[in-house]
């Protein structure tokens, strides 16, 4: 009698749970499984929104792989995560060094870094247009102090991409935070005993800091990739409207598989356009993935290496 | 904080060296990291600045070169006319209306949906939580055009409900961050309430709900400026000018005064103002709450 009463708790239970996660379970099949099958359906049809699908075959992926503004496309999007990617790490890390300081004023530091983080959109995007002016803007007025012509950073193919990574990099402080959760993480007795080993600044940082900050590097890795194949707000309003761009060197990838589906209305194309990027952009998530036990270091593995040897 | 002291920082050092050397050295990397961060903060400042000098420039003085930092005069029909161009203040109820129902769907469903994972034992959990973490992951690219065929088929297109409704259903962000905070709260305490003749869901509503404010504030104001800074979601469902959110209306008046820069900043220091307020109220839990996102693996 005692098990049966146990069982039918447990299953009281169960139920209770499965209730609460409903909405999310509705959700997960509704918004994420019927679209990423539905997706890939339309991938294999022409749609143009107002006649209903009908099937293609290969068509659309085969036009993909012919189109040379999908390769500038890749292009675009893999120059920029190429440049951006270290480049916010490095700075990130860099910038979480000296905000995990105790000195005075930190909070100030600390809140003015982040704030660029919170707010992106449109207005930010009008913001550094006027900025990269090439006669009026503050980037060239200051490159003039100094004697440096500057370029017409908008209009200019070579310049197109380094504009939007400079505006990502504003936005560093988002990783610089993340950082500074790692670094606060970091057990004390690590450095503690570091130090009694005489290990010197530089050791410390590159045997116990960087190590132990390999998870947000890890995290910042995947969401950068992922983070580049969505770029689109700052590309559709820079370029005017989700144009190109100069040679169209601002056509981000989701600059153009929107352009294909909202404005030329290729839904298909835009269904196969999308899948193909989000293959590539999971591959490379599983590369970095796959890497990770070469050089992401886990608590677990920690409280065998560190403490005191 | 009680932090360990980063590679900067100097501790009581194991072998002395000699004293007034060690003083110099201190001061000298203070010093350096002090600069740095008031170069960097200007890198952060200058743009608003600039922003909002051009806001209140007139038509022929924003484009003296070099530029004015302080315009004279100050144009403060800049705004008032940004007002006139636009309907601003439309765009702005209109976002907020959907601020509102989002945040409240996003709060009430991963609440919910957290408390679900974390308090119940059922079987498959496992599984399905690492399905929640996983669907982080899926580009958005990968959902839009199904997603839009879906509204389109409900007859939801040019409505927001499309921008609305999904938050009902959880956020995998949230839910994962809100699950880690639950898991820190002792059994105990639901285990008194049930003693006490409460249902799970008053022990949720009475006990949890209180203890989870902190996480609930770092929903609230993610989702905030999350709503607040969407561009693509109007632009794909809403047609009526009339229905247009900050963000669209603010595109549009891009297109349409492109050259104005004076207007365009009035317009876009009007649109930040609200995302500055709530920062300089939300600062500590938006940056307590990144930092703590828990990348322990």
């Amino acid at each position: 009698m005692q098990a049966t009463r146990r069982s039918k708790l447990v299953r009281n239970e169960g139920l209770t749970g499965y209730l609460y996660i409903l909405p999310w379970i509705i959700g997960f099949l509704a918004f994420s499984a019927f679209p990423i099958l539905d997706s890939l359906y339309l991938s294999f049809n022409h749609w143009d929104i107002y006649q209903p699908p009908h099937w293609v075959g290969l068509a659309n992926y085969r036009l993909l792989f012919r189109d040379p503004l999908f390769y500038k496309s890749l292009e675009v999007t893999l120059t920029y995560s190429a440049m951006y990617i270290p480049l916010s790490l490095v700075l990130g890390l860099l910038i979480s060094l000296m905000l995990n300081l105790k000195i005075k004023g930190i909070g100030i530091f600390r809140t003015l870094f982040y704030l660029p983080s919170v707010i992106s959109g449109v207005a930010v995007s009008m913001l550094w247009m006027w900025i990269f002016n090439k006669d009026y803007g503050l980037i060239n007025y200051l490159l003039s102090l100094v004697g440096i012509k500057g370029p017409d950073w908008l209009n200019n193919p070579h310049w197109i991409v380094p504009v939007y990574v400079i505006m990502g990099l504003w936005g560093v402080g988002g990783s610089a935070v993340l950082f500074l959760g790692g670094l606060q993480n970091i057990p004390k007795h690590l450095y503690e005993a570091a130090q009694i080993d005489g290990a010197s600044v530089w050791q410390r940082f590159w045997k116990i800091t960087l190590p132990q900050l390999t998870p947000t590097i890890f995290f910042l890795l995947l969401t950068g990739i992922v983070g580049s194949f969505q770029v689109f707000t700052s590309a559709y309003v820079i370029n005017g409207r989700g144009a190109g761009g100069p040679d169209n060197a601002g056509l981000f990838y989701m600059l153009y598989l929107f352009n294909q589906a909202f404005q030329q209305y290729n839904m298909g194309y835009a269904s196969a356009m999308a899948w193909i990027g989000g293959l590539i952009s999971m591959i490379l998530a599983v590369i970095v993935y796959r890497t990770q036990n070469k050089w992401v270091y886990y608590e677990a593995d920690l409280s065998n290496k560190g403490g005191r040897s | 904080m009680g932090t360990p002291s980063s590679i900067l920082t100097t501790d009581e050092p194991i072998h002395p060296v000699n004293r007034s050397t060690r003083r110099t050295r201190t001061f000298v990397a203070r010093l350096v990291v002090y600069l740095a961060m008031i170069v960097l903060s200007l890198a952060v400042l200058i743009p608003f600045i600039w922003m909002i000098s051009t806001s209140l420039k007139s038509s022929s003085t924003m484009w003296s070169f070099p530029p004015k930092w302080i315009p004279k005069p100050f144009e403060w029909k800049n705004y008032s006319q940004a007002f006139h161009e636009v309907p601003l203040a439309r765009y702005f109820g209109n976002t907020m209306i959907i601020e509102f129902f989002v945040i409240l769907g996003q709060v009430l469903s991963c609440t919910l949906i957290a408390y679900g994972f974390s308090r119940f034992r059922f079987r498959g959990r496992e599984v399905l939580f690492m399905i929640v973490l996983a669907t982080m992951l899926i580009p958005q690219q990968v959902t839009m055009i199904p997603m839009f065929e879906m509204f389109k088929w409900l007859g939801w297109i040019n409505t927001y409900l499309p921008l609305t409704v999904p938050s009902y259903f959880g956020n995998p962000f949230y839910i994962f961050m809100m699950r880690q905070f639950l898991q820190t709260i002792p059994l105990d305490l639901d285990e008194a309430a049930k003693i006490d003749g409460a249902n799970s869901f008053q022990t949720l509503w009475r006990i949890i709900v209180p203890l989870l404010r902190s996480s609930i504030m770092i929903v609230i104001v993610f989702t905030f400026t999350d709503v607040y800074n969407d561009f693509m979601g109007p632009l794909i469902y809403l047609d009526d000018p009339n229905k247009f959110t900050l963000a669209v209306g603010l595109e549009n008046f891009v297109s349409g005064f492109g050259t104005e820069w004076n207007l365009l900043m009035a317009g876009s220091t009007v649109a930040l103002l609200p995302l500055l307020i709530l920062y300089y109220f939300a600062q500590k839990q938006l940056i307590g709450g990144i930092a703590s996102m828990g990348l322990k693996g």
